[in-house]
C-alpha cells in the first residue's frame, strides 16, 4: 500500500472540509449545522465521486481522450447490479461484482463501437469526443427501452442482508452533536477506498499496470517493447467500466432510487473532479472527488443547496484560472 | 411559402420544423466561428440561454419591441463573452471545453435562481426569470423570414470570413498557435473576437428561438444543448462555411424523417414489442448510431468540398476513365 496516497486522501477529506467550513464561519458569519454530520456525508459522497472520476482519469491518462459515455456506463453498471438482485435474487455482495463486470463489458463495447474505428484512422480528438457522445446517447436510450424510465430501488431485505445492523444507524456522540451514519454509508466509503488502493497497486506494481504506463507514455515505444497496445486499450476501458459499475451500484444503494438519467448529474461532477485534481492523474481524481463533495455538502449545509452546482463549477473556474493544470497536475504536460 | 410546405408535407417538413432547422443552423454557425480558430468551446448553450432570457424578459416584462430586444440579447451575450473569454481562452483543448461546460452550468443555475438571489440580496420579491418553471405564454413573434434573414447574414459573414484577414488569422491559430504568434498575429485578440462573435450569434439564435417556443425553461440550455450545438457543426464540417448550416439542418430534420418513415413500428416488428410509447428512446438509439456512422465514415463532415468533388468525379456521366478495362 502506498502511504502517500492515503495521506493525499485524508488531507483532501479534511482540508476540503476545513477550508469551506472556515470560509463559511468567518467570512460569511454563518453557523454550520452539525459539522460532524456534514463531514460524514461528504466522506461517502466524495467516495462515489472519486470512484466515478477515476474511470475518466484512467482513460484520459492512457488514451488522452475524454470518454463522455462514461456516465452511461456508470448507469448501466448500476442497473446490471440492480437487475441481478431483482430478477436473479442474488445477494448484494454478489450483485456488486456482477454490476462491476457488467459495467466493464459495456465500457469495452463502447470502445469497440465508438473509439476503435476512429483510433485506426488517427482521427482528431474532437471527433472521438463526439462519437463517445453518440455511444452515450445509444446506451441511455437502450436503458430507457429495457429498464423503463420509472425509478427503481434495491429491495430493503437485500440491503438488510449486509453485515451490521441495517436500519439501525450507528449513532455516537461527538461532544454535543449526533452523527448519524448507516452501515451502508460506511460500506460506500470503504469500498471505493479499497478499490482505489487496488488500482494504484496494479498500475504501479503489476506487469499489466506497467504496460499501461508505457502505453500512456508513448504508444510507439510500447509497440517496440512488444506490448499489445490494442489489448491495453481494451483493458483500460474494462477497468474504467469496472470502477464506474461499482460507483453505479453504490450510488443506487446510497440514494435508493435509480433512473436511467442518474448518470447525467454525476457526469458533470466527474468532469469537475478530474479537472480539479489534474487531468489523467489518478491521485488527483481521488482528491478532487472529496473536494467537490465537500464543497457541495457545505453549500447545502449553509442553506444554499439550490446554488450548490453553481458553487462547484465556479470553484472549478477559479482553480482553472490559477492552476490550469489542476491541483495535482504536472505543469506544461498536457497544455498547448 | 405555404405552397412550398404543402409540397414538402409528405416528407415531414412543415413550417415549424423548418423554423427549428433554421435555428439549429444558426447555432451550428455560432460554434463554427470558435472551432475555426481551433478553440474547443462549449459555452454556446450558455450564451444562447443569456440571449433568450434577456430578449424574452425585455419583450414580456418591459414591453420592448421585438427587434431591439433581440439585439439587446445579442449585446448582453457579447458583453458576457468579453468578461468570460479573457480569462478562459488562456486554456486550451479539453481544459477549455470543461471550463466552458462549467460556465454553461453556472449560467443555467443562476438563471434558475435569479429571482431568489435577488430576493436574498435586496429583500424584495420580484419575478424576472420565473425560476425553474421558466416563462410561459410567450406570443410567437419570430417569423420564418426573420430566421432566414439572420441565417443569411451569418452565412455571409462566414463566407467572407474564409478569405479575410480575420479568417486567415484564425485558421493560422487553429493550425499552430505558437507559429501564428511568431507570424505577428495577435492571438489573444483574434481568439477573443471569435469567441465574442460566436457568443453573439448564439445569443441571437436564442432570442429568436425564445419567441418561437411559447415556453422557455432554464433546463433547455444545459449540457445536452451544448453537445447538440457541437454535433451540428462537427457533422457538417468545421472547415467550410456551409458545413454548420447543413449539419444543423440535417440533424434537426432527422427525427422528423424517422417519424415519417414509420421507423418505430418497423423496429417494433423486428423486436417483437409494441414501441409506440418509446418514441424518444428509439429516436435516441437511431440518432446515436447515425452520429457514430457519420463521424466514422465522413471525417470531413457532410459539407466537405473534397468529398463531394470526389463523388462527382466518380459519378460523372462522361467519365473519362470509363473506357479503362
Amino acid at each position: 500500500m502506498n502511504l502517500r496516497t492515503l495521506f493525499y486522501v485524508l488531507s483532501a477529506i479534511f482540508l476540503g472540509f476545513l477550508i469551506p467550513y472556515l470560509i463559511a464561519t468567518y467570512l460569511f458569519n454563518k453557523e454550520v449545522l452539525s459539522p460532524e454530520q456534514q463531514l460524514a456525508n461528504a466522506m461517502w459522497r466524495g467516495s462515489i465521486y472519486s470512484l466515478f472520476a477515476l474511470g475518466y482519469a484512467l482513460i484520459f491518462s492512457i488514451l488522452g481522450l475524454l470518454n463522455l459515455a462514461h456516465s452511461s456506463v456508470f448507469m448501466w453498471g448500476g442497473y446490471i447490479g440492480l437487475m441481478s438482485v431483482l430478477k436473479l435474487d442474488m445477494p448484494i455482495w454478489v450483485a456488486m461484482p456482477v454490476g462491476m463486470i457488467g459495467g466493464g463489458l459495456v465500457a469495452v463495447s463502447v470502445d469497440v463501437i465508438a473509439f476503435m474505428p476512429l483510433r485506426r484512422r488517427n482521427a482528431p480528438r474532437i471527433s472521438q469526443l463526439i462519437s463517445s457522445i453518440g455511444a452515450s446517447v445509444i446506451l441511455l436510450s437502450l436503458a430507457t427501452l429495457i429498464f423503463s424510465s420509472t425509478p427503481k430501488r434495491f429491495p430493503q431485505d437485500s440491503i438488510d442482508a449486509l453485515p451490521g445492523t441495517a436500519d439501525k444507524p450507528l449513532t455516537w456522540l461527538l461532544d454535543n452533536a449526533n452523527v448519524r451514519i448507516t452501515p451502508i454509508q460506511i460500506a460506500i466509503f470503504v469500498i471505493p477506498i479499497v478499490l482505489m488502493f487496488l488500482l494504484e497497486y496494479m498500475v504501479n506494481s503489476l506487469k499489466i499496470g506497467k504496460a499501461m504506463r508505457v502505453v500512456a507514455f508513448n504508444q510507439r515505444i510500447a509497440r517496440l517493447l512488444s506490448i499489445n497496445v490494442g489489448n491495453i486499450f481494451a483493458f483500460t476501458f474494462f477497468l474504467s467500466g469496472v470502477l464506474a459499475g461499482a460507483a453505479g451500484v453504490l450510488q443506487g444503494l446510497a440514494f435508493n432510487s435509480m433512473t436511467p438519467y442518474m448518470g447525467a448529474t454525476v457526469a458533470l461532477k466527474g468532469l469537475t473532479v478530474i479537472v480539479l485534481g489534474g487531468l489523467g492523474n489518478i491521485r488527483g481524481a481521488v482528491v478532487g472527488g472529496f473536494l467537490v463533495a465537500n464543497i457541495e455538502i457545505m453549500s447545502i449545509a449553509l442553506g444554499y443547496g439550490w446554488l450548490s452546482d453553481a458553487v462547484v463549477f465556479s470553484s472549478l473556474f477559479l482553480i482553472l484560472l490559477v492552476r490550469p493544470q489542476g491541483l495535482l497536475g504536472e505543469s506544461g504536460k498536457m497544455r498547448a | 411559402m405555404d405552397a412550398v410546405f404543402d409540397f414538402l408535407a409528405p416528407v415531414g417538413l412543415n413550417e415549424t420544423n423548418f423554423q427549428f432547422m433554421l435555428i439549429a443552423a444558426i447555432l451550428g454557425c455560432s460554434i463554427y466561428v470558435t472551432l475555426y480558430g481551433g478553440m474547443f468551446s462549449l459555452a454556446n448553450a450558455g450564451f444562447m440561454a443569456i440571449g433568450t432570457y434577456v430578449s424574452v424578459v425585455l419583450t414580456q416584462r418591459y414591453d420592448w419591441p421585438f427587434v431591439p430586444a433581440i439585439i439587446a440579447g445579442m449585446v448582453a451575450g457579447g458583453l458576457i463573452a468579453i468578461i468570460v473569454g479573457l480569462p478562459v481562452l488562456r486554456l486550451s483543448d479539453i481544459y477549455l471545453a470543461i471550463a466552458t461546460i462549467g460556465f454553461g452550468e453556472v449560467v443555467v443555475v443562476l438563471i434558475r435562481n435569479f429571482d431568489r438571489i435577488y430576493e436574498e440580496i435586496f429583500d424584495k420579491k420580484i419575478e424576472i426569470t420565473g425560476g425553474g418553471k421558466g416563462i410561459k405564454n410567450i406570443p410567437v413573434t419570430t417569423d420564418t423570414l426573420h430566421l432566414i434573414i439572420f441565417l443569411l447574414i451569418v452565412v455571409y459573414f462566414l463566407y467572407r470570413m474564409q478569405h479575410s484577414r480575420f479568417g486567415r488569422a484564425l485558421a493560422a491559430i487553429r493550425q499552430d498557435e505558437t507559429v501564428a504568434a511568431n507570424l505577428g498575429i495577435n492571438v489573444v485578440y483574434y481568439k477573443n473576437v471569435a469567441f465574442i462573435i460566436g457568443a453573439m450569434i448564439a445569443a441571437g439564435a436564442g432570442g429568436l428561438s425564445g419567441h418561437l417556443n411559447r415556453v422557455i425553461e432554464p433546463d433547455d440550455y444545459d449540457f445536452d444543448r451544448a453537445v447538440d450545438i457541437l454535433t451540428y457543426a462537427v457533422l457538417g464540417g468545421t472547415t467550410f462555411f456551409i458545413g454548420p448550416v447543413v449539419g444543423g439542418m440535417v440533424l434537426r430534420y432527422l427525427p422528423e424523417l424517422l417519424r415519417r418513415l414509420k421507423v418505430l413500428s418497423f423496429v417494433g416488428s423486428i423486436v417483437g414489442r409494441d414501441l409506440t410509447n418509446e418514441q424518444a428512446a428509439v429516436d435516441g438509439i437511431i440518432n446515436g448510431i447515425v452520429l457514430i456512422l457519420f463521424i466514422v465514415y465522413l471525417p470531413g463532415g457532410l459539407a466537405d468540398p473534397q468529398l463531394w468533388k470526389s463523388l462527382y468525379r466518380r459519378l460523372r456521366p462522361n467519365n473519362t476513365q470509363k473506357g479503362a478495362p
